[in-house]
């Protein structure tokens, strides 16, 4: 057996490989969207597709995020399989009404007959200093939304595998990818990244004894930060990263919440209506018996996405997590 | 230097040389909506098409009276009828290859049974069964969609992709004059005109978006002139005028299908009928306005150019209203039995592989159809 030669990679060139690879297995795929094409993408995720594969497969399109969907809409009609770029969070909401009222559901009122395979890329989240518009998580928009899938990544390997999946998914994908992420280096094997990961499968990042951190994308190296700090106080956390909300993984995170008896959801959107309410929610159904304390969400706060400077005070971090952990009730173990 | 010495000895040059990208003069509309019937330009025309048109367009009058008809029995939730308007549906759809598209909106059903859509299947929207009841694929004719104007992108998408394909298919995307006041309308035309896709748009402006008149709807000279600010010709016509709407989609289809790009047809029409059933026109626009248009009738216009040729005579109006006839009976027959519906097809489309949660909704309500079914007796408790 020889051994694979891990390289540091980051998330934004996993995505491009991913992009890449899916061009090059199906002539189907294309790329489109503002900016994608010469200049590679404002976070540079599609640089050199259209190089590579010409204007026609990586395309830049007028500035309209309702017209890119739109467009995506009839071309996935026509059999192909459209990658939309919405370079922001905030730039998508232009494309809801084609989103909600047509992406979503064209399968189902088709009977079937018309799928629409297309996979849309909203790089979401804060902690890069975005100015406003630039910072949103709006991922419980999309989780509201039956007929979408709603995948995000929080590693190299899984930003890879999961687009690769996306993309030959004959569903429509909402794949999130976390701004803050993008320049994150793993140890990663960029020689043979063929790994696929199914959609729909959360994976256990950390496994630990006392309580359960439920949470996905931006907020996994947060609470693998808090699960390591949370030694010191002799607790031992799993971590969860859910990796797909739509569908979602009740079996994995039941089954974690079951052995821990204690759970914190965490993650940047607001917690009011937010989706932390939902896995709290189904987690409270299926563990109820097995819980010793109330599930607890760290969320941000519930106000519009704050202006940069104050953003940090905003994001759930390490000592949020920990507070929240603390609030479990650690006197009635042991 | 000092600085106002600077100042002062600084020499503006003049701005590059600009010039306008295209003379937009080729495509701008004609001043008047252009006719074929009554004038010089019916002698030329194709009278077997003129005769199929003719044929049509009576069967599409039968058929919006018989489905309106269906919404006071119940049978229809509700029907957005296209009486007056049947010229610009039947066109429509005539106009097009078999390999061609057509993107209908929620009031041109009339144009996606013309296309050969099944008229029971075409209505299942409007009944409640099923929101669209024909696949797509059979005869290339789109849902029918209730948004406004967001059908319009996916044409441009698929022409698109069908051009790069190598495919020379066409697509026809069919919108009211409300609908060209939403963003969609202004990012499909965009889209097409930059992409040079072979789409052709058809606005129908019969007036009225529901209750709004045109003149509240758009300060623009005419529909039709929006096309120049994409770079796209527009065209104007007569949209009860059966043989000019036809005429010009066709020109407009064959341009496209050569390459040459989208174009803009609005056809000047008059909704006859309120919106739909569940409106009260008679709030909004009064009675001598609908009766001049009444005059200006698509069926009555063609019938005169054919009868006035000799390519109609009592009998052939009479078949033709007997074909119509047929259709009505057919449509009233099927639509009276009630549609047998499976609940467990609720979950059958939503995902191509069911998520866990909804196999879990599904088995809850196949449970509740078996309590339901065994009738109080059979509830254990």
């Amino acid at each position: 057996m020889t051994t694979v030669a891990l390289k540091p990679a980051t998330m934004a060139q996993a995505l491009t490989r991913a992009l890449r690879d899916a061009m090059a297995a199906d002539p189907s795929v294309h790329v489109m969207g503002e900016d994608v094409g010469t200049l590679g993408g404002v976070f540079r995720v599609t640089d050199g597709l259209a190089k590579e594969f010409g204007d026609d497969r990586c395309t830049d399109t007028p500035l309209a995020e309702a017209g890119i969907l739109g467009a995506a809409v009839g071309m996935a009609m026509y059999g192909l399989r459209p990658v939309v770029e919405m370079q922001f969070d905030a730039f998508a909401y232009p494309a809801f009404e084609q989103l909600i009222s047509h992406v979503s559901r064209m399968r189902n009122r088709t009977r079937g007959a018309m799928p629409l395979p297309i996979t849309i890329r909203v790089p979401y989240g804060g902690g890069i200093g975005g100015v406003e518009h630039h910072s949103d998580s709006s991922e419980a928009y999309y989780m509201a939304t039956p007929g979408l899938h709603v995948v995000t990544p929080a590693t190299v390997a899984d930003a890879y595998g999961l687009l690769r999946a996306a993309i030959s998914s004959d569903d429509p994908v909402v794949f999130l990818e976390p701004k803050r992420l993008y320049w994150s280096k793993d140890s990663w094997n960029p020689d043979e990244p063929d790994a696929v990961e199914p959609i729909g499968r959360a994976v256990v990042r950390r496994p630990g004894r006392s309580a359960t951190l439920i949470t996905y994308g931006p907020s996994v190296p947060v609470c693998l930060e808090a699960a390591e700090a949370a030694r010191a106080e002799g607790w031992d956390l799993e971590v969860v990263d859910l990796r797909s909300l739509v569908p979602f993984d009740d079996e994995t995170v039941t089954a974690s919440v079951r052995r821990t008896g204690r759970a914190v959801v965490v993650h940047e959107s607001t917690g009011f209506g937010g989706p932390g309410g939902e896995i709290a929610a189904r987690v409270t159904e299926r563990c109820f018996h097995y819980l010793e304390a109330p599930v607890l969400r760290v969320a941000g706060f519930d106000i519009p996405y704050p202006p940069p400077m104050l953003e940090r005070h905003h994001l759930p971090g390490v000592d949020r997590i920990l507070d929240a952990v603390g609030r479990l009730q650690w006197e009635a173990e042991s | 230097m000092t600085v106002m010495e600077q100042r002062d000895a600084y020499r503006p040059t003049p701005p590059p040389a600009w010039q306008p990208r295209t003379d937009p003069a080729p495509l701008l509309p004609d001043a008047r909506p252009y006719r074929v019937l009554g004038t010089e330009a019916a002698a030329k025309a194709d009278s077997e098409l003129l005769r199929r048109l003719y044929a049509q367009l009576v069967r599409g009058r039968r058929y919006n009276a018989q489905a309106t008809a269906l919404t006071k029995q119940g049978r229809l939730a509700v029907y957005p009828s296209s009486t007056g308007q049947e010229a610009c549906q039947v066109a429509a759809a005539l106009v097009l290859e078999e390999r061609d598209w057509l993107f209908p909106s929620y009031r041109d059903t009339l144009a996606a049974v013309a296309r050969g859509v099944d008229p029971v299947q075409a209505l299942t929207l409007l009944r409640g069964d099923w929101h669209t009841g024909y696949d797509p694929y059979a005869h290339r004719v789109a849902p029918l969609c209730t948004p406004l104007a967001t059908q319009l992108p996916h044409a441009v998408g698929l022409a698109h992709a069908a051009r790069l394909k190598g495919d020379d298919v066409v697509a026809l995307a069919m919108v009211g004059d409300g609908g060209t006041s939403e963003g969609d309308f202004h990012e499909a035309m965009n889209f097409a005109a930059v992409w040079q896709a072979p789409v052709v748009f058809l606005v129908q402006n019969n007036g009225f978006a529901i209750s709004v008149p045109l003149a509240k709807q758009t300060a623009a000279p005419s529909l039709a002139h929006k096309a120049v600010g994409y770079g796209m010709p527009g065209r104007l016509v007569d949209g009860n005028d059966a043989a000019a709407v036809h005429e010009v989609l066709a020109d407009a289809v064959a341009h496209a299908r050569a390459g040459g790009g989208p174009t803009l047809v609005e056809a000047v029409t008059y909704r006859i009928d309120a919106h739909t059933n569940a409106d009260d026109a008679t709030r909004y626009r009064a009675d001598g306005e609908v009766e001049a248009w009444r005059d200006h009738d698509p069926i009555l216009l063609l019938e005169r150019e054919l009868t006035g040729r000799g390519l109609l005579d009592e009998d052939g109006i009479q078949a033709a209203r007997e074909d119509a006839e047929t259709l009505a009976a057919d449509l009233r027959a099927r639509m009276n039995q009630d549609p047998a519906l499976d609940p467990m097809d609720l979950f059958a489309h939503v995902y191509a592989q069911p998520t866990t949660q909804l196999l879990e909704q599904e088995t809850q309500l196949q449970a509740e159809l078996d309590a339901e079914a065994a009738g109080p007796e059979g509830a254990v408790r």
